[in-house]
């Protein structure tokens, strides 16, 4: 166990510096470049939860298919560094407090989720076969329906990529 | 020491596993290019090396010796981390994608500390998808490499090699889909194991007869991932210089090409494994062909003879000296395989394995010396418009099969 936890914070750690990094670089690739840290350490996280297959997943989709085509379009478009602007005022007041706030409600919704987890006992051990099983029987109609809605999200890129045709 | 050997004993196993498989590793790479220089020269009917030891043997370290002591200049104007950051990535990427591959079924005839020792250093359930997460995340040392150069033609061969590997992975990915529903598992080992159960059949009981579709989708989809001609735009010489490793020189250079030798290595071992078997030899099992179990001592006993006699006569001295005590080596390991019945079995499995390997590295170099390359939009037509349908095709019709069939 204590293994296991000292791996879980040293992800934990790289996770969290990823996310400030991706927050204070300069520079739009190396943000980039951030996220992919961020992506990669929670993939991580997964897998010493022993989820292998969302481990798996979480690293080609996030960490490859989706930031592969951030940082393509960022290449593309030739992108500079960026400028710093003055902080909006409504971000400047409310923000900390907010922050706070919600830091705050995650905190005590863990602390919640936490006893109940020790009084059951066992982590729900997510295997390729259990996910797909949930997937495909009892959330087959809301699956459908997401892939349908990515698949006309997709039809609707297409068609405003084609307008000037 | 040794109750602490004990002990520890899969770790420093583990550990040392994984120097012996750096070291061969790097060296076959080294001779991967010796042999397609080789190869690719015989086929455009020139020598190939030939000066640095006999056959140009020595070549490779030589070239290595040259990477190691030329200078490396970082040019004016390059994003320094990510400049350094993006062949260290290329590499170590490259490098821990052998780490799943089996190459043996059975542990070492003797235990090391109690331990099975199996050759391959991990074992695990999920393998083929840890390969394609390391694929997918091995597409950034080339595109990082095209951007931090900040020079024109870097960035257009790391643009194309994100758009060509962004479109070529969703064929990749679905054309083995096949293969696991056969398999039933994502494990290397289960599904060279499924392919096991006719093993009377011989070749007629591997995968890549009922996944055809699936193999040529896969091994076109590998070869374009890998960069390799027919799809290397990323680093074509003709329009880009060199492509995304322009403003790279000395030993940076010599890990991006390092690291696509082993990437086709990986390749290779991947076609083997989930289409060609893997271990499984393609004679048929029957009790009269159990004589095709010395083959390994038939082709390795001639072949060292072969390389003794032509070292006699070689011009060099040192030919002389050292051609004839390769060929001994050679034969000697023929010889106690012959001799020695256990170590013969043990053998068969890697031997079928590396000889198919050796056949696809082969195929690779075959390629490079016969196809032109793709223009730009026939490769992305070809991705989008053939092999993603037909991939796709692929697992409709297995699944459909496969239902029909019924549980076996």
């Amino acid at each position: 166990v204590t293994a296991q936890l000292a791996i879980f914070f040293i992800l934990a750690v790289i996770a969290v510096l990823g996310a400030l990094s991706l927050i204070f670089q300069r520079h739009p690739i190396h943000s980039a470049l951030s996220l992919i840290v961020v992506m990669v350490a929670l993939a991580g996280l997964y897998l010493l939860m022993g989820a292998d297959f969302v481990a798996a997943v979480q690293i080609i989709v996030y960490g490859g298919a989706i930031m592969v085509l951030f940082i393509f379009v960022i290449m593309l478009l030739n992108a500079g560094i960026e400028e710093r602007t003055d902080v909006s005022k409504l971000a400047g007041i409310a923000g900390i407090p907010l922050a706070v706030a919600l830091l705050g409600f995650l905190a005590a919704a863990v602390a919640r989720s936490s006893e109940s987890a020790q009084g059951s006992g066992q982590m729900a051990l997510a295997s390729t076969k259990e996910i797909s099983t949930m997937l495909f029987r009892e959330f087959v109609y809301p699956f459908e329906l997401t892939s349908f809605l990515i698949l006309v999200a997709i039809l609707g890129a297409l068609v405003l990529a084609q307008r000037d045709n | 020491v040794n109750a602490f050997l004990f002990a520890n004993a899969t770790l420093i196993i583990t550990l040392v596993k994984v120097a012996l498989l750096l070291f061969i590793v790097l060296t076959v790479n080294a001779y991967l290019t010796w042999f397609e220089r080789k190869v690719v020269a015989h086929m455009q009917s020139r020598w190939g090396p030939h000066r640095v030891g006999p056959h140009g043997l020595l070549q490779p370290l030589a070239d290595g010796a040259k990477f190691l002591l030329k200078e490396d200049p970082t040019p004016a104007g390059v994003d320094k981390f990510t400049y350094f950051l993006a062949p260290l990535m290329a590499l170590a990427l490259a490098l821990t994608s052998i780490a799943i591959i089996p190459f043996g079924p059975n542990p070492l005839p003797w235990k090391i500390w109690g331990q099975d020792v199996y050759l391959g250093i991990t074992n695990l359930n999920i393998g083929i998808l840890a390969l394609f997460a390391i694929t997918a995340l091995s597409v950034y040392g080339v595109a990082l490499a095209g951007w931090s150069s900040n020079s024109k033609y870097p960035l257009l061969g790391g643009l194309r090699s994100s758009a060509q590997m962004v479109s070529y992975e969703l064929a990749l990915t679905m054309s083995v889909v096949g293969v696991l529903l056969m398999a039933g598992s994502f494990n290397l080992r289960d599904i060279i194991t499924a392919q096991s159960h006719h093993l009377e059949r011989g070749i007629f009981g591997w995968n890549v007869w009922p996944q055809i579709l699936g193999f040529f989708c896969f091994f076109i989809a590998a070869v374009a991932e890998t960069n390799r001609v027919p799809f290397d735009l990323p680093e074509a010489e003709s329009e880009l210089v060199a492509g995304f490793h322009t403003e790279y020189a000395s030993f940076k250079f010599a890990m991006f090409f390092i690291a696509e030798y082993t990437s086709m290595i990986t390749v290779s071992c991947l076609c083997t494994i989930m289409f060609f078997g893997g271990w499984l030899s393609p004679i048929p099992e029957l009790p009269w062909l159990h004589f095709t179990h010395y083959l390994p001592s038939a082709i390795l006993i001639p072949f060292g003879l072969w390389v003794i006699w032509d070292g006699i006569r070689y011009e060099t001295i040192f030919g002389r000296v050292v051609l004839p005590a390769i060929g001994t080596v050679i034969t000697a390991i023929g010889v106690v395989l012959a001799v020695f019945p256990a170590v013969n079995e043990f053998v068969q499995g890697p031997f079928w394995l590396l000889a198919k390997i050796g056949t696809f590295l082969f195929i690779y170099v075959w390629m490079r010396g016969t196809l032109p390359r793709f223009r730009y939009d026939q490769l992305m037509s070809f991705g989008w418009k053939l092999l993603l349908p037909v991939s796709i095709a692929n697992v409709v019709i297995t699944a459909f099969v496969l239902l029909m069939r019924g549980p076996q």
